[in-house]
């Protein structure tokens, strides 16, 4: 180690202490652009570098000490950090601003940064130092328990905190008898109140934990050295021979007193706003500082704030000042949801409880609300779905939207209740990719006479990332105009006055096969106009869905249908971000012979790709380049594969669990029904993608009520639910029919196909179809059930016709040189490789170069000069 | 941008000289194709509805993946025709290179031709 602050002109900055908050400090100092301005030197204590400290319980269920790693390989002498493992400090002497290790190597700063976090808090009682007590803080505390826990049968954690049940959940992983002990009358008396606690206890209770409350240790009972069971307050005894003491933790301030640093009444290094000391060179961030609002913050987040602080200090950057933090949490415990958010103990003066519970099933929320109906925060266990929208919410003032009780009933019951854009306040983030606000977006449309979702986007830049925000951003786009007076235009797009399900009945009645005519004499586009890439697809899609009826071709890819289709569909694989393409054979109910999964082995080695296994049962391959496609596709259509229209707007695929063939608990044979329905709406176009699942029992292993169309079985038959979702809007399916034979469940799957087919909107799955059709559920319940419209027939037909029309799109496209003419990497070099395409390896498999993406001069220059792709003319 | 009747082979200029592209008749209307030039850069040709000929940069600015021949064609309210990068949808001006949906963003704009074989 060096000794001499003198080596260098350049100003030394000594971290003492490298946890998650140290850690977050070097990575904004690195980022700020000013790590090379000073030299910095990390005095760690513990003999690792900086690690996930809240997710230190993975370490039990598989994660390595290494996994846990916060940086990268090699981010430490990137930036040029020095790096002390195993040096914890003794002393700091600020007179000469120096810091001493326990080692005895002393080291010059010019300015300090404290980052030491804390302890646990260990109650003084009899015994807590013997053989078999533990607290639960590093991954050396974890590797001890679990060396010792081989040779316990009980254990015994005291806290029934936050940590105190992730130990016990530990503890049961490690196959003890766990007993959890808490002085408080409840659990995670911090987040939760009564009720809560007791719907967290029974829960944590039916997973065979047992729940001590309202008692505290007396003593640790030893034998020879070793725990042996431990004595409480309440005069009881418990046998144990492992104990954890997981009490809460207390800000690491020793070294801070010991230099004369102020530090709080009850513990902390006093910091001002801006995470200064009593002494101006030196910082306190995370679990040591005491905030100026009289708190020590023993979560992440605000640690990382103050980090972030204190790095734009250091980099002359403007710098929020650190004030106090919002402590609303969620988290899930033992498997158990739970949140708590602004006044969640309903501390404000003439706030108002709002509470539903179910001990059955271990459900607890409470809204805490103003007199008037204003949110102020609240508690949710077992069920945290709402959290999201309510956080927000929380103290802004307003009056909820809907009433409080219709929030915190459980789906289902009565009319379901989502909020809509209203209920969002200006500053909820809209767009996260670009962190634009509600309020951004309406001024774009009060203030920039923004009319339409493109102008939003281009004004704010929302949407414009993963677009996963849009559909929320036209609702509130919508909603401003529509206030502002503005008639708001509900046609699909610049060139359609209509929605896609209006264009959908004008296609199927006047019969029109294609675009350009349905553009001329139903758009309102100029004469001779294009369309545009949102009518294109969509048209495509609708003619494609009612191609038999039509008479029209059944291939996306004949006639005008090929120029309408989005470069998906065009080439028959999806698009990546660096022009190439992935491939995704179809798997029907994920089964597949080995002598299949060979095959796509050997294609995907021959052809150099990435493989990865989907969330819905099948595999991808990635990498392939334009004129590949055709020669992996002949391979596997010659294996017996066919197109899994991952690519479509489509059935993707039909998930299934292995069933009462194999399974002890199936009912059903759930693999051939999940085979069966994937194979009958294999290449079914509609109006967004379409995933199924089919589960053999009421455990639900696939999964089946994340889907739009899923199917339970029970001892009777098959249970139907539809309009379910994943993504970024969550919503379990509906039940819409129970106890179906196979006939009935797969005439009511095609009414119910057909019918959302028919009246969706462009891009708009079955979830938010469900919730958007008046009458909602019970209404489409009506229709595909009774047959209150009298059109079930027609439903059928439509997908009987569908059925006997489909052909695999892949083993067409083949067969025709026409079709083929498209996959070649350049119209008039077709042998050449795209020298754009570029791969580089990451954990023995590839990825995209993107380096080479960068600029065009980077890809020229990584071109061989002498051999030019092309001979001039 | 060049109005064609007859039947013809594409080229682009590149330098002071003209590159082959392909027949007239292999551009589908509303569909654009990729073109390797001498240089090693890359060109998106297009044929819209009106039978008039395009050529751009390959090039997405965006996401820098050489992706716009595979886009869509559309037009605007106003009749500038543009094509739809695949991959996050910005659109491009067809005749300036103009983007339409961010104005500090333009692409390359090539000159093509229509010549006799």
């Amino acid at each position: 180690m060096t000794t001499s602050p003198m080596t260098t002109s350049k100003p030394t900055v000594v971290l003492v202490g490298y946890g998650m908050v140290g850690h977050r400090f070097l990575e904004a100092l690195a980022d700020s652009g000013a790590a090379d301005r000073y030299r910095v030197v990390v005095l760690a204590e513990e003999p690792r570098h900086a690690y996930d400290r809240v997710a230190l319980t993975s370490y039990f269920s598989g994660r390595s000490a290494d996994d846990l790693l916060l940086a990268e390989e090699g981010f430490a002498d990137r930036h040029g950090f020095e790096v002390h493992l195993s040096s914890p400090v003794a002393s700091i002497d600020r007179d000469a601003k120096t810091v001493t290790t326990a080692a005895g190597h002393t080291v010059g700063y010019d300015t300090l940064v404290l980052a030491t976090g804390s302890y646990p808090f260990v109650p003084p009682v009899d015994g807590k130092d013997a053989e078999g007590c533990f607290v639960y803080r590093t991954i050396e505390d974890l590797e001890a328990i679990e060396a010792y826990a081989a040779t316990a049968n009980v254990g015994a954690v005291v806290g029934g905190g936050l940590l105190g049940l992730e130990a016990a959940g530990a503890l049961k992983g490690l196959g003890l008898e766990t007993h959890v002990v808490e002085f408080a009358p409840r659990l995670m008396p911090v987040q939760v109140d009564e009720g809560g606690g007791e719907a967290l206890r029974r829960t944590i209770e039916e997973m065979g934990v047992v729940v001590h409350t309202g008692v505290g240790t007396k003593t640790v009972v030893v034998e020879d050295g070793k725990a042996r069971g431990m004595t409480f307050t309440d005069g009881s005894e418990l046998e144990t021979d492992l104990v954890i003491f997981s009490a809460g933790v207390r800000p690491r301030d020793q070294l801070a007193r010991d230099c004369g640093l102020d530090v709080g009444e009850r513990g902390g290094i006093a910091v001002d706003d801006f995470c200064k000391t009593s002494d101006e060179n030196v910082f306190a961030i995370g679990e040591c500082a005491l905030a100026v609002d009289g708190r020590v913050y023993g979560l992440v987040a605000p640690g990382y704030e103050m980090a972030q602080a204190v790095a734009q200090q250091l980099a002359d950057e403007a710098c929020k000042p650190f004030t106090g933090a919002d402590l609303s949490t969620k988290l899930k415990l033992l498997g158990v949801d739970v949140a708590s958010f602004g006044d969640a103990f309903g501390t404000t003066e003439g706030s108002l409880d709002v509470v539903y519970s179910d001990s059955r099933s271990g459900i607890y929320k409470k809204l805490v609300v103003t007199a008037d109906g204003a949110l102020l925060g609240g508690i949710l266990v077992g069920d945290a779905e709402a959290y999201s929208s309510l956080r927000p919410l929380a103290g802004t003032g307003n009056p909820l939207p809907v009433p409080a009780e219709s929030l915190v009933l459980p789906a289902g019951s009565g009319a379901p209740v989502s909020l809509g854009s209203s209920a969002l306040p200006d500053d909820a983030v809209v767009c996260n990719c670009h962190n634009v606000t509600k309020g951004q977006v309406r001024s774009a449309v009060t203030e920039h006479s923004c009319t339409t979702v493109p102008e939003v986007k281009k004004c704010t830049k929302a949407g414009t990332g993963c677009g996963s925000c849009i559909k929320l951003l036209s609702t509130i786009v919508t909603d401003e105009l529509e206030a502002s007076g503005v008639e708001v235009d509900k046609g699909l797009c610049p060139c359609f006055a209509h929605t896609r399900a209006e264009l959908y009945e004008i296609v199927r009645v006047k019969r029109i096969a294609t675009h350009r005519q349905l553009l001329a004499e139903h758009g309102r586009a100029p004469e001779g106009a294009e369309g545009c890439e949102v009518c294109k697809p969509t048209v495509g899609s609708i003619i494609a869905s009612l191609a038999p009826e039509l008479e029209a071709s059944g291939h996306i890819l004949d006639g005008e249908q090929a120029a309408l289709q989005d470069t998906n569909d065009h080439f028959l694989a999806n698009l990546q971000k660096n022009g190439s393409y992935s491939v995704v054979p179809r798997i029907p109910g994920g089964e597949i012979t080995p002598e299949k999964l060979i095959v796509i082995g050997e294609v995907a080695r021959d052809f150099g790709l990435y493989t990865k296994i989907t969330g819905g049962q099948r595999i991808d391959l990635f990498g392939a380049s334009v004129d590949q496609l055709p020669q992996i596709w002949s391979r596997l259509v010659a294996a017996g594969f066919e197109s899994g229209h991952a690519y479509g707007k489509s059935l993707r695929t039909v998930k299934s669990c292995v069933g009462s063939t194999w399974c002890r608990y199936g009912v059903q044979d759930s693999v051939a029904m999940a085979i069966h329905l994937e194979l009958r709406y294999r290449g079914l176009r509609s109006p967004h993608k379409l995933k199924s699942a089919v589960s053999g029992c009421a455990r639900e292993c696939a999964e089946a009520r994340g889907k739009d169309f899923g199917v339970i079985a029970t001892s009777n038959g098959w249970n139907l639910y539809v309009g379910g979702n994943g993504g970024a809007t969550p919503r379990h399916a509906d039940l819409l029919a129970q106890d179906l034979d196979d006939e009935q469940l797969i005439r009511l799957i095609d009414r119910f196909l057909m019918f959302y087919i028919r009246t969706a909107d462009r891009l708009e799955r079955t979830s938010t179809w469900l919730e958007r059709i008046e009458g909602g559920l019970d209404h489409v319940r009506d229709v595909v059930v009774n047959d209150s419209l009298g059109i079930c027939a027609d439903l059928e037909a439509l997908m009987a016709n569908h059925v006997a029309d489909y052909q695999d799109e892949w083993a067409a496209t083949l067969a025709d040189p026409d079709r083929m003419r498209r996959f070649v990497s350049f119209v008039n070099a077709p042998g050449v490789p795209d020298p754009s395409i570029r791969f580089t390896p990451e954990r023995d498999q590839i990825k995209p170069d993107l380096v080479l993406l960068a600029t065009e001069e980077e890809l020229l220059a990584a071109l061989d000069p002498d051999n030019a792709l092309l001979e001039t003319r | 941008m060049t109005t064609v009747a007859t039947t013809t082979r594409v080229e682009l200029l590149t330098g002071r000289s003209w590159t082959t592209v392909c027949d007239w008749e292999r551009l589908v209307p509303g569909r654009g194709v990729a073109v390797l030039l001498p240089d090693g850069t890359q060109a998106a040709v297009f044929r819209d509805h009106a039978d008039r000929l395009y050529a751009v940069a390959n090039r997405d600015p965006f996401t820098g993946a050489y992706v716009l021949s595979r886009g869509l064609v559309g037009s605007t309210a106003d009749g500038r025709v543009y094509v739809a990068s695949p991959l996050l949808k910005q659109r491009f001006d067809l005749a300036t290179g103009e983007c339409l949906d961010d104005e500090t963003v333009r692409i390359p704009v090539h000159t093509a031709r229509l010549g006799d074989v």
